[in-house]
């Protein structure tokens, strides 16, 4: 044993100046393996996303103002387009408070409720993710055309469901269905159930314990979810397309018409309403963000009240510095 | 008021929460429901509050079945074991809850929210938000809260279970003078044996979803009915099958009739209590309870050889 303990330390001992040498070079080696990693890694992700996204939006707002502001201007002015445009926001108005309310409704069924099926409409809620949007286009057009199930006694009744509003609405309410439940589910498990047994122990009915207790709760979890269902309800295409029957003019929504510019050899009007679409869904985005951050702020004050809820208090509790007063209010 | 359950029972799936439960508990008592855990005591609470619903059998609050009665409108007031509190509202929002919902006038409120912050001593913290408050705090205001609406009947969970020795000490103390000074009928769940005896007038011992004994708590650990409740309430020794209390072993100066020969192990200076820990002849371990002061007197010393006295072991039923 101390023989080979002797063996280990020799080669060491022969040349101390060295081992330091190597000691010094061998750790510069790793660092610098491991900071060329990273910057790898790094380079990796921006050139994927730099490729995959910033590339091509950069080079549709290059394109549109290639020749200054006066063409894109008259494209975006021109009176398809605005129809286009507002046709678009119609929609998403109505579909997205609609989802809205399904979705916390959903979300509280799933969370709180127990019933037979609950699992089923966890399934079903998904759907929208799975399916592709041609496909809900084509079912719709099944259920609610001319020859479909419920369309011709809709029809009759003189209500057109196809190639008009209530059709594009079904579709964008389809398509976007899932967001606001999916963000809502996880903040209402986190939540738990019993402010809610408080509430309603103190003599809230259930109403009163929705809007007075679980709606602040949960509302940034709900305001990130309808930010998700407006950018997708604003960009949806397929089902849309198939549902709206692209009349110029009367069921054109803006991707639509930037489709149909782009068929038209109009690359500018193409391009300006893309850059349009683009900058509402920019516009979306960098709200999303802003609430983001403001939601990660208010997570990271709830774990805080929980660990200064578990950690042992030494001093008698009367005594304890507030946290800055600013910090609490929502 | 009075409250009763009759025949209580509850199932979670396979789960046996309770069984044939009933039980009286007298207006204005303070009242313990203390058992391990699973023993079903959270959920004999919730039942009582109206936040489970019993598959057999019924509740009663002042004499009026409330079984089918939602939470709201059973005048109870529950404090929940984390307290659960309403985070977005301030700390007078939060106590002026109960009032708030039932559309009280505002100054009425207010003047109420006052006196019972007052009452738990929270004053001049009223605007702060539950976040800014310590873990004993939060329990107070979660008190006063349930209080507000001027419950008929006041329940908590595991009051003081989050809490550390030194406060938990101090609230026990001050939940037994609130108790006196408002004489709501209260019952609390508790798993801790100390706690139940310091606080409650009356402790309902419970195991496995069966109520084992109610008693006052002298009652309880001087005449226990069985082998659960005697081990459960007080230290014990498992002695040849049998359950002896450490302070009913006698040690002698010197040997005696009907004396076993024992080896001091160790000595475990508690204070007023020193716990002595034992090897009789036969290789038995026991340990006995004795004064500061016996011990003295005595010169216990480890190690040392000496005579004890086992009293007859208590025979169950």
């Amino acid at each position: 044993m101390s023989s080979s303990g002797v063996l280990s330390v020799g080669p060491a001992q022969a040349s101390p100046a060295s081992r330091r040498g190597d000691g010094y070079a061998e750790s510069r080696r790793v660092e610098q393996r491991a900071r060329a990693g990273r910057l790898g890694v790094r380079v990796l992700a921006l050139g994927y996303l730099a490729v995959l996204l910033l590339l091509p939006v950069l080079m549709v707002f290059y394109r549109t103002f290639e020749h200054g502001l006066g063409p894109v201007w008259s494209a975006i002015t021109r009176p398809n387009a605005v129809h286009a445009f507002w046709l678009s926001i119609e929609l998403v108005a109505i579909a997205v408070p609609l989802n809205t309310v399904f979705g916390i409704g959903a979300a509280l069924l799933l969370e709180r409720g127990r019933f037979r099926g609950r699992g089923l409409l966890g399934m079903l809620i998904d759907v929208p993710f799975a399916i592709s949007p041609v496909v809900v286009g084509l079912a719709l057009v099944l259920v609610y055309g001319n020859n479909g199930w419920l369309g011709g006694p809709l029809q009759e009744a003189g209500f057109q469901v196809i190639f008009s509003v209530p059709g594009m609405v079904l579709a964008t309410a389809f398509v976007s269905l899932p967001f606001v439940a999916r963000e809502t589910i996880p903040v209402l498990r986190e939540l738990g159930a019993e402010a809610e047994q408080a509430a309603a122990t103190l003599g809230a009915s259930a109403w009163q314990t929705f809007w007075r207790v679980t709606l602040p709760a949960i509302r940034w979890g709900v305001v990130y979810g309808v930010v998700l269902t407006t950018a997708r309800a604003l960009g949806e295409f397929g089902a849309v397309s198939i549902v709206s029957g692209r009349l110029e003019g009367q069921t054109q929504t803006l991707p639509l018409y930037v489709q149909d510019r782009f068929e038209n050899f109009d690359t500018t009007g193409a391009y300006s309403a893309a850059v349009v679409l683009a900058l509402l869904a920019l516009g979306t985005l960098v709200a999303m963000n802003l609430l983001t951050r403001r939601t990660r702020a208010a997570q990271s004050q709830m774990t805080r009240d929980r660990s200064s809820r578990t950690t042992p208090e030494r001093s008698s509790d009367a005594e304890r510095q507030p946290v800055a007063p600013g910090e609490a209010t929502p | 008021m009075a409250i009763e359950s009759h025949n209580v029972s509850k199932r979670f799936g396979e789960f046996v929460a309770l069984e044939d439960i009933s039980l009286r508990v007298a207006d204005g008592a303070l009242t313990a429901l203390l058992g391990p855990s699973g023993s079903g005591k959270s959920t004999l609470l919730r039942i009582i509050a109206g936040l489970e619903t019993p598959d057999t059998g019924h509740v009663e609050i002042d004499g009026r079945d409330v079984t089918a009665t939602p939470a709201r409108s059973r005048g109870v007031g529950f404090v929940f074991q984390h307290y659960a509190p309403f985070k977005h509202m301030t700390v007078h929002d939060n106590v002026a809850f109960g009032l708030t919902v039932r559309k009280q006038p505002k100054d009425r409120t207010r003047a109420r929210v006052r006196e019972l912050l007052h009452l738990v001593r929270l004053d001049g913290l009223a605007e702060r938000y539950p976040s800014q408050l310590s873990g004993g705090q939060l329990q107070r205001m979660a008190l006063a809260r349930a209080l507000a609406p001027q419950p008929q009947v006041l329940l908590l969970d595991e009051p003081f279970g989050a809490l550390d020795a030194q406060v938990r000490g101090e609230l026990r103390e001050w939940l037994r003078r609130l108790h006196e000074e408002i004489s709501v009928t209260t019952i609390f769940v508790t798993h801790d044996q100390e706690e139940a005896m310091e606080v409650a007038q009356q402790i309902v011992v419970m195991n496995a979803g069966r109520i084992e004994q109610t008693g006052s708590p002298r009652e309880l650990y001087e005449s226990p009915h069985n082998e659960f409740v005697m081990s459960f309430i007080g230290p014990v020794n498992n002695f040849n099958g049998a359950l002896l209390r450490p302070h009913d072993i006698q040690i002698l100066p010197y040997p005696d009739d009907g004396a076993v020969e024992a080896l001091i192990g160790r000595i475990v200076h508690l204070g007023f209590e020193v716990r002595v820990e034992l090897t009789l002849k036969d290789g038995d371990a026991v340990w006995a309870q004795v004064t500061r002061e016996r011990a003295q007197e005595m010169e216990l010393e480890e190690g040392q050889i000496l005579a004890v006295r086992i009293p007859p072991p208590r025979v169950f039923a």
